[in-house]
C-alpha cells in the first residue's frame, strides 16, 4: 500500500475507529507500530485534506483538548437527539455550579467550593464528577486534614468541544469591594 | 438543538415553570418542584433579589430577610429536606438585620456596614452562578453534538446469571435459619480480690514476724491480680508508714519490714 498516497484514508480510518480524540503523535506511533513511517506534518496535511473532503458532508474534524476527533456537525445534532435521547445528560444546577467553580479556581478543595456556594458540597456530586472524569484529585492542600484538591480534566474540555481551559467563557467581573462599599454608603 | 433552559426548568402541566406564579393559588406540587431547583441558600437569596429587580448593592435587608424566612418555612412545610446551610443563612440575615436596627456607636461604625460581607459573598456567588450557566449552555457531547465513530461500543461486563430453583432456595433458607449459633455469650467472672483485705492480711502476718518477702503476700493461684493487689497493698502500707519496702541491690527480692507503727 502506498502509505503517503493513502494517508488521508488511513488517518480517516483511525479517527473513525478510535471514537476518541487522537493526537498527531498518537497517530504517528500507531502507524509506526505497523511499519508505516510517517512524519507529523504529513499527518496534519492528511487531516487538512480530510477536512476539505468533509466540507459538504455531515461530519467534521474537531480539535479538542486531547487531539483530533470526528464528530457529526452541530446542525445535525437535532436529528440525532431523539435517537439517542439520554436523560442522564441532564445535569443539575448544583452539579454545574460545582464544576464551574473547580474550572475557574482550580485547584480547589470542597471547602473552597462551599465558601462560594454557601451550601455543603454533596459527596454524590463530587463522585459523579469523578465518574464522568470531568474532575480529578490533583493533590492535597498542606493544611490540617489535608483536604483533596480538585481540578478539571481534558475529558471535561473534550466533552464541551474546547481545546483549552482558556476557551471557557470568561468569568464575569464582580464590582470591586471598595466601589461596592462606596455605593452602600452613598445609598 | 435543545437549549439548557428547556432542559433544566421543571415542567408543570406541560409548561416550563420559569418563574414563580404571582397569583394567589400556587399548586403546592409546582412550588415543591421549583424550590427543589434551588442549588442552595445563596441561590434562593439571589432569586429573591432578582425578583425584586434590584441591585445587590441596594439590598433592603429587612424585606429580603422576611421573604427568605417565609421561603424556608414553606420548604419546611413541604417537607423538603432543609439543609442546615439554609438555616445558617437565615441566622446570618437575622443577625445583620438586627445590627442594622440598633443605633451604632462610633466604634461599631468603624467595623463597616454589616451587609458588606454578605454582599461580597453574593457578588462572588453570582459570578460563578452566571459562569456556570454559560458553561451549561456550551454545546455538550451527547447532548448537543455527537461523535462520528465506528469504535466498538464499551460492553458492560457480563454478570454470570445465578441459576437456582425454588427448592434449592428453600433448602438454603432452612439451613441458614437452623444453623447453630456459634457465637454464644458467656460472662467472665472476675475473682474479686480486695486491697483492703490484703492490707489486713499483710498486717496480721507482720504482727507475728517482723519481715516478710513480697512473694509470700500472694498465692500463685491468684495470678496477676494477686500480685497487683499485693503490690497496691504494700504501697499503701508504705505510704502510711506501716511498713518499709526494702530491696537489696544484689537481690531481686522485695521485703516488707514492719515499722511497728499503728499495729495492734
Amino acid at each position: 500500500m502506498d502509505v503517503q498516497h493513502n494517508l488521508p484514508n488511513i488517518v480517516e480510518s483511525i479517527l473513525f475507529g478510535a471514537g476518541r480524540p487522537m493526537r498527531l503523535s498518537e497517530i504517528k506511533t500507531l502507524l509506526g507500530s505497523q511499519n508505516m513511517d510517517v512524519d507529523l506534518p504529513s499527518i496534519k496535511i492528511a487531516l487538512n485534506s480530510l477536512e476539505e473532503r468533509y466540507d459538504k458532508s455531515a461530519i467534521e474534524i474537531k480539535e479538542v483538548a486531547s487531539g483530533f476527533r470526528l464528530q457529526i456537525k452541530d446542525e445535525y445534532g437535532d436529528c440525532l437527539y431523539p435517537l439517542w435521547n439520554d436523560t442522564s445528560n441532564r445535569l443539575s444546577k448544583a452539579f454545574m455550579e460545582t464544576v464551574s467553580i473547580i474550572a475557574y479556581k482550580q485547584p480547589v478543595t470542597r471547602g473552597d467550593i462551599e465558601d462560594i456556594r454557601g451550601v455543603s458540597v454533596s459527596t454524590q456530586i463530587i463522585r459523579s464528577l469523578l465518574d464522568r472524569e470531568w474532575i480529578k484529585v490533583s493533590g492535597y492542600r498542606d493544611v490540617p486534614g489535608r483536604p483533596a484538591l480538585y481540578e478539571t480534566t481534558k475529558t471535561f474540555l473534550n466533552d464541551l468541544n474546547l481545546k483549552s481551559i482558556n476557551d471557557l467563557p470568561p468569568l464575569p467581573e464582580a464590582l470591586p469591594a471598595e466601589q461596592a462599599l462606596g455605593q452602600l454608603e452613598a445609598g | 438543538m435543545k437549549s439548557q433552559e428547556q432542559l433544566e426548568f421543571p415542567l408543570f402541566k406541560g409548561e416550563a415553570l420559569t418563574q414563580l406564579p404571582e397569583d394567589l393559588f400556587i399548586p403546592p406540587e409546582a412550588l415543591e418542584i421549583y424550590l427543589e431547583d434551588f442549588s442552595g441558600p445563596m441561590d434562593v437569596l439571589l432569586y429573591l433579589i432578582q425578583k425584586k429587580d434590584i441591585d445587590i448593592l441596594e439590598l433592603d435587608l429587612s424585606e429580603i430577610t422576611d421573604q427568605y424566612i417565609q421561603y424556608i418555612e414553606l420548604m419546611d412545610a413541604l417537607k423538603i429536606e432543609l439543609a442546615a446551610d439554609y438555616l445558617v443563612m437565615a441566622a446570618t440575615l437575622a443577625q445583620i438585620k438586627s445590627r442594622m436596627l440598633i443605633p451604632q456607636s462610633e466604634d461599631e461604625e468603624e467595623e463597616g456596614d454589616p451587609r458588606s460581607e454578605l454582599i461580597r459573598r453574593l457578588q462572588e456567588y453570582q459570578r460563578y452562578k452566571s459562569a456556570s450557566e454559560s458553561i451549561s449552555n456550551l454545546p455538550r457531547l451527547d447532548r448537543d453534538f455527537f461523535l462520528a465513530t465506528s469504535a466498538l461500543p464499551k460492553f458492560k461486563e457480563q454478570q454470570p446469571s445465578v441459576e437456582i430453583d425454588a427448592h434449592e432456595l428453600a433448602a438454603i433458607f432452612h439451613e441458614a435459619s437452623t444453623r447453630p449459633k456459634f457465637s454464644a455469650h458467656h460472662e467472665i467472672h472476675f475473682e474479686e480480690l480486695s486491697t483492703q483485705d490484703r492490707i489486713a492480711l499483710i498486717l496480721s502476718i507482720l504482727n507475728k514476724r517482723n519481715v516478710i518477702q513480697f512473694f509470700q503476700t500472694y498465692q500463685k493461684k491468684e495470678g496477676k491480680q494477686g500480685v497487683v493487689v499485693s503490690l497496691l497493698a504494700s504501697l499503701d502500707l508504705a505510704k502510711d508508714g506501716h511498713v518499709e519496702l526494702i530491696q537489696n541491690k544484689d537481690s531481686n527480692q522485695l521485703y516488707l519490714k514492719s515499722t511497728n507503727r499503728g499495729l495492734h
